[in-house]
């Protein structure tokens, strides 16, 4: 039998057992205002020890095209997006290609806290605490065929649900790709909470990729298809203006954007004095993944 | 109607015409300190300034064909109006400095001569200080009205810069800044179409 968010215990019962005599209140209760869930992962030494954003900044500032081109649009918008049933589809060359569900990818016992810092191609800024698991894992789970060198990530298409496709903005679906030994660093992760919930729809509910050392756009939101494939998969930015989104998009302050620098950027929460902090090499995971790129031009390569 | 009109527009004070451009600021200030600008509020004083001005510089731009349109003159608010615009770049400009940026002057400095859309905008701002700093009866007498007129003409540039400015800084093409590019191309093409008050014919010294 598979597990369903739906059958996940919720916050309420398991956040107090003392009060597990008032717990039949409670889900009623929590029932009512919708089911709240609870996550919780293992830490990790790959979190950073900075101080992580406040779940309302992280959850009302977002670049999610698909409710809307304005910050706030996803948080407005994403409410109607239907998660649960939700499954991806993983195939190309895997061993064990299929439909996998969220917990099927990121059953419980497997998650991690990991603190990451998120840099948006914008030049603005976040710590946020996600919780998942490592993309490697899951790719292990389906078998990785040796011919295997790239995966290609779509999100969902339900223009419905998802008001900001209602007009061709971006090529539908949108799409991200990694290379396979970028896909494999135990720093890439497919998260399903944020704090101790799961993730917030607006924030790619409810199961997300995460590459903290590239720009925020590589981290694909809402993934309905995983495909392992032997050539460089395309990419929906990349597609769009090939001159000012790369496929690697590593964060780089020396490589400028077309339009505007990459060498600082402004952290959301800092204050409307806060000013600006300096673009650290690969957003400050350099020590960890410089040398995936050891001997390539990463001008060219942006 | 128009005559009456006037009548009416001629008994309002050009102070007036200052109070209600300070609305759109005194509503800015107002959602600072309320908390009504969300999780990142630079942006949004940032962006809500700039908008302003380019409104009231539409609103500048609008005066002549609105006279030659309907014969309603609001020639006396005209200076105004494009003050009011040039103080809300002002303000924008340095929110930008300040807030955006954190006064870091050597990459403004290299941002500004790299990036096209910083290009547009401050270029469009050098002539609106242009504009701005002989916005007065003496610079009129100084210059004479024919040199003035020749001057003033900079706006036409200056306002298709602005909105430029707008669309080149975004990562899509969205509706609202080409919407707004279409009304000012509009209102620069009824000044060729519509040369005079419409009614009027053209003075008799002009014909043949």
């Amino acid at each position: 039998m598979k597990l369903n968010w739906s059958d996940v215990t919720p916050k309420a019962d398991f956040l107090n057992r003392r009060s597990f005599m008032t717990a039949g209140a409670a889900l009623g209760a929590s029932l009512i205002g919708g089911p709240s869930l609870a996550l919780s992962g293992k830490a990790s030494a790959l979190s950073t020890d900075e101080k992580p954003n406040s779940l309302e900044e992280i959850t009302n500032y977002n670049n999610f095209y698909e409710f809307g081109t304005g910050k706030e649009d996803p948080a407005r918008n994403a409410g109607s997006l239907t998660t649960d049933p939700w499954s991806v589809e993983i195939g190309g060359l895997v061993d064990r290609p299929g439909s996998y569900s969220v917990a099927d990818l990121a059953p419980e016992n497997a998650l991690e806290e990991r603190i990451y810092r998120l840099r948006c191609v914008e030049a603005w800024s976040m710590v946020i605490p996600w919780i998942g698991v490592p993309l490697a894992s899951v790719l292990q789970k389906v078998g990785v065929q040796p011919g295997a060198k790239f995966v290609a990530f779509e999100t969902l298409v339900r223009p419905e649900e998802m008001p900001g496709q209602k007009r061709a903005i971006l090529d539908w679906p949108y799409r991200e790709g990694l290379r396979i030994d970028e896909a494999m660093h135990p720093l890439a992760i497919l998260a399903t909470g944020l704090y101790s919930d799961p993730l917030p729809n607006q924030n790619g509910a409810p199961i997300r990729l995460v590459v903290p050392w590239k720009y925020g756009f590589k981290s694909i939101k809402s993934v309905v298809r995983i495909t392992l494939t032997d050539r460089r998969p395309a990419c929906t930015w990349q597609d769009l203006q090939p001159s000012e989104y790369g496929f690697y998009a590593n964060v780089n302050p020396e490589v400028d954007h077309p339009r505007w620098s990459q060498a600082s950027e402004r952290r959301i929460g800092a204050g409307l004095f806060g000013g600006r902090q300096e673009t650290l090499m690969f957003n400050g995971y350099a020590d960890q993944v410089a040398s995936l790129y050891a001997g390539m031009d990463l001008a060219k390569n942006y | 109607m128009a005559q009456q009109l006037n009548q009416y527009l001629r008994r309002i004070p050009v102070w007036a015409v200052w109070l209600a451009g300070a609305i759109p600021l005194g509503l800015l200030l107002w959602d600072i300190f309320t908390g009504g600008l969300g999780v990142e509020p630079v942006r949004d004083i940032e962006h809500r300034l700039g908008r302003t001005a380019l409104y009231f510089l539409i609103a500048t731009l609008a005066v002549t064909p609105l006279l030659r349109i309907t014969r309603i003159s609001l020639m006396r608010f005209r200076r105004a109006l494009g003050l009011i615009s040039f103080s809300y770049a002002v303000l924008h400009v340095a929110s930008w400095i300040s807030m955006e940026m954190g006064f870091l002057w050597a990459q403004m400095l290299t941002d500004v001569v790299k990036r096209p859309y910083l290009i547009f905008g401050m270029s469009a701002f050098v002539l609106l200080l242009a504009l701005a700093v002989t916005s007065n009866d003496l610079s009129i007498r100084r210059m004479g009205g024919a040199g003035w007129r020749r001057l003033h003409k900079l706006v036409y540039p200056a306002v298709l810069l602005v909105s430029m400015h707008w669309i080149w800084a975004l990562k899509l093409w969205e509706p609202k800044p080409l919407a707004i590019l279409g009304a000012i191309l509009l209102l620069l093409a009824v000044r060729i179409v519509i040369p005079r008050p419409l009614g009027l014919k053209k003075p008799r010294a002009l014909q043949n």
